[in-house]
């Protein structure tokens, strides 16, 4: 266990009958830090959360919070709030009301409780909004309340159970950059349960990547993108393209590797991070890792030729899936959208500039 | 099409004319100068309910109905609160056989139920009354009154409670802050029910009543009496309108309810 661990599981293990929920998690989620959990639905994150919370028992293994073991400690006692995917909020009390539901048994007096309700409607950019009814409040007004009346209470960590799951797009954004501004302001540890991956990968400081009840990748979200441990992390975290490889041979920390359509390339072993469970190995690399090579351009580090298959305009970017010479799918690149850069035709030849750095080899 | 359409909608006035039409007799008579219940009508009187106001027996009745409607109220709301809470919250084994058993007096024929009552209280020796009138009334009562608690706590969010207790409350102090008020309207629209219900019924009050009749007992004691029929046109009179305002403030909570707590009305009891 880490010195600086604000959170520490230890071979948590959880049952719901038969069902194994979580398959010995081990973790330290770091004081100040913005941490996610990251899955699919169902892979137990929301499960691992209410346990921090106190919400679930576990079967087995430790959780301990700030240096204290939480074995029969309930959720009313222990020094986490939770930010709930329905939010929650009392929809028969005012948003003051909501707002300072947790001072209820708070002994300060009455002007100093009100006064830590309206700083923490400040706080969420709800000022003036304290006297209106909770339940006629929009879905982004009713988190923000939700946020205030869980760090009214200054809580050691706030838990946050896929809370943008409910605004549009937009919305969405603006809160994802509101959020975390709101953790730099207030220095507690943030612990967000999230299925989207794009937002793990924007608000978090390190993210959990799970899958059926185990993480399968601790990281910090430039190497959970760069370099995923495994082929499953790396489909589940934006789209990465997969060739099929044969390993030649390895010295010296580099490593032979004939890729299909890409031909011989030497991969560092650092890009090798295994994980690969018995299936054929295979080259991985990201869409924006590739570039179409125009008329007079030359490449950098290497070339290979192939034909378009498919063209997707996005405004500012363009996707392409490029079939390359000898390989039976094709591979998705992405190019930004810039004057003097004609978005290409389907079916035309293209060649299609590559680095080995960018390679992460699965075996 | 059309004619289809229409066919359709003298088939639905046939039938609320069937349904309502006997009710709106009763004040039509209440009011009629004569002792016989037939058209054409005598004249405009008052006098039926003068005459009403009158009868001790009747006011007994009337008392004794109160009594029984007002603690079966009670009784079957309450008992009607753990049951709807432990089977929306809770999950143990044999629940839906349970609740089955408890809901079963809804679609039991009451006469069944009255008789076998009836024959147990005689054997135990229990004095009928009032008492015995209330105990069976929760009985029929209750599966209406969870009824409608269960979609009032239905409609709950869980999250509510954990927001609560994670925010510091416990069980109980949760139960009280988030969870009854939320729930208020249902109560209060149950506590309707059960009385109007109570109120009216007949078989159980017959069966099991004794010597202590309840107002719809009067009645039909009453009913044997021609010259008296009239000033029972005029109890009835009074016990519509009695009913259709209890019912407008049942259905007035139970949407209140609904607006509360952000659902959706999907139509509820009434």
């Amino acid at each position: 266990m880490s010195k600086d661990a604000m959170i520490h599981l230890q071979d948590v293990q959880k049952y719901y009958g038969d069902y194994h929920a979580l398959r010995g998690i081990n973790c330290d989620i770091r004081a100040g830090e913005f941490f996610s959990l990251l899955g699919p639905s169902g892979c137990g994150k929301t499960t691992l959360l209410r346990t921090i919370a106190g919400f679930e028992d576990i079967t087995s293994g430790v959780v301990m919070i700030d240096g204290k073991h939480m074995e029969g400690v309930p959720a009313n006692k222990r020094p986490t709030n939770m930010v709930f995917q329905s939010y929650a909020i009392f929809p028969h009390l005012t948003v003051e009301q909501n707002v300072g539901f947790g001072l209820r048994r708070d002994p300060r007096p009455k002007a100093e409780k009100d006064k830590a309700v309206a700083e923490a409607l400040e706080m969420v950019g709800l000022k003036g909004f304290g006297s209106r009814a909770a339940h006629a409040l929009s879905g982004g007004q009713r988190q923000r309340v939700a946020l205030a009346r869980a760090l009214i209470l200054k809580p050691k960590v706030l838990l946050l159970d896929e809370p943008l799951s409910a605004l549009d797009k937009k919305m969405r954004e603006n809160m994802q950059v509101e959020l975390i501004k709101l953790q730099r302001q207030v220095g507690i540890t943030f612990i967000l349960v999230t299925h989207d991956q794009e937002e793990a990968l924007v608000m978090s400081d390190r993210i959990a990547v799970m899958f059926e009840g185990e993480i399968a990748q601790l990281a910090d979200p430039e190497t959970l993108y760069r370099l995923p441990n495994s082929r499953r992390v790396a489909d589940f975290i934006g789209h990465m393209n997969f060739l099929p490889a044969k390993v030649a041979g390895e010295e010296n920390g580099e490593i032979d590797v004939d890729v299909q359509g890409l031909g011989r390339c030497h991969i560092s072993a650092k890009q090798a991070p295994g994980g690969n469970r018995g299936e054929e190995p295979s080259v991985g690399f990201r869409p924006e890792t590739l570039t179409l090579l125009y008329e007079g351009q030359t490449a950098t580090d290497r070339e290979a030729t192939g034909t378009v298959e498919e063209v997707v305009y996005y405004g500012d970017m363009t996707y392409y899936d490029v079939k390359l010479d000898g390989v039976d799918e094709p591979v998705r690149l992405s190019m930004r959208n810039v004057p003097g850069r004609p978005v290409l035709d389907r079916g035309v030849k293209a060649r299609v500039a590559w680095s080995p750095s960018a390679l992460v080899l699965f075996r | 099409m059309k004619s289809q359409g229409n066919g359709l909608r003298l088939y639905a006035i046939l039938y609320l004319a069937f349904l309502y039409a006997p009710i709106f007799l009763l004040p039509i008579f209440s009011f009629n100068d004569g002792t016989i219940i037939a058209f054409p009508l005598k004249g405009f009187t008052t006098k039926w309910f003068a005459v009403m106001a009158e009868k001790g027996q009747l006011h007994q009745a009337v008392i004794n109905s109160l009594i029984v409607a007002g603690s079966t109220a009670i009784l079957a709301t309450t008992l009607a609160i753990f049951a709807a809470r432990a089977s929306t919250r809770f999950e143990f084994k044999g629940k839906g056989a349970i609740m089955a058993m408890i809901m079963l007096p809804l679609v039991l024929p009451e006469i069944i139920v009255a008789m076998a009552i009836l024959v147990i209280l005689l054997q135990m020796g229990v004095g009928l009354g009032l008492t015995t009138i209330i105990l069976g009334h929760t009985l029929i009562c209750t599966p209406f009154a969870i009824a409608i608690l269960s979609a009032a706590f239905q409609s709950l969010d869980k999250s509510l409670e954990e927001a609560a207790y994670d925010l510091g409350e416990g069980k109980f102090s949760t139960f009280r802050l988030i969870i009854l008020p939320l729930v208020l309207p249902g109560i209060i629209s149950s506590l309707l029910i059960s009385f109007t219900i109570s109120m009216d019924e007949f078989i159980l009050a017959a069966f099991i009543g004794g010597t202590s009749p309840t107002l719809p007992v009067y009645i039909y004691s009453q009913l044997r009496f021609p010259k008296e029929i009239p000033v029972i046109m005029a109890v009835a009179t009074c016990l519509v309108a009695v009913s259709i305002v209890l019912l407008i403030i049942a259905e007035y909570f139970r949407r209140r309810g609904v607006a509360k707590t952000g659902g959706k009305d999907s139509g509820g009891f009434l």
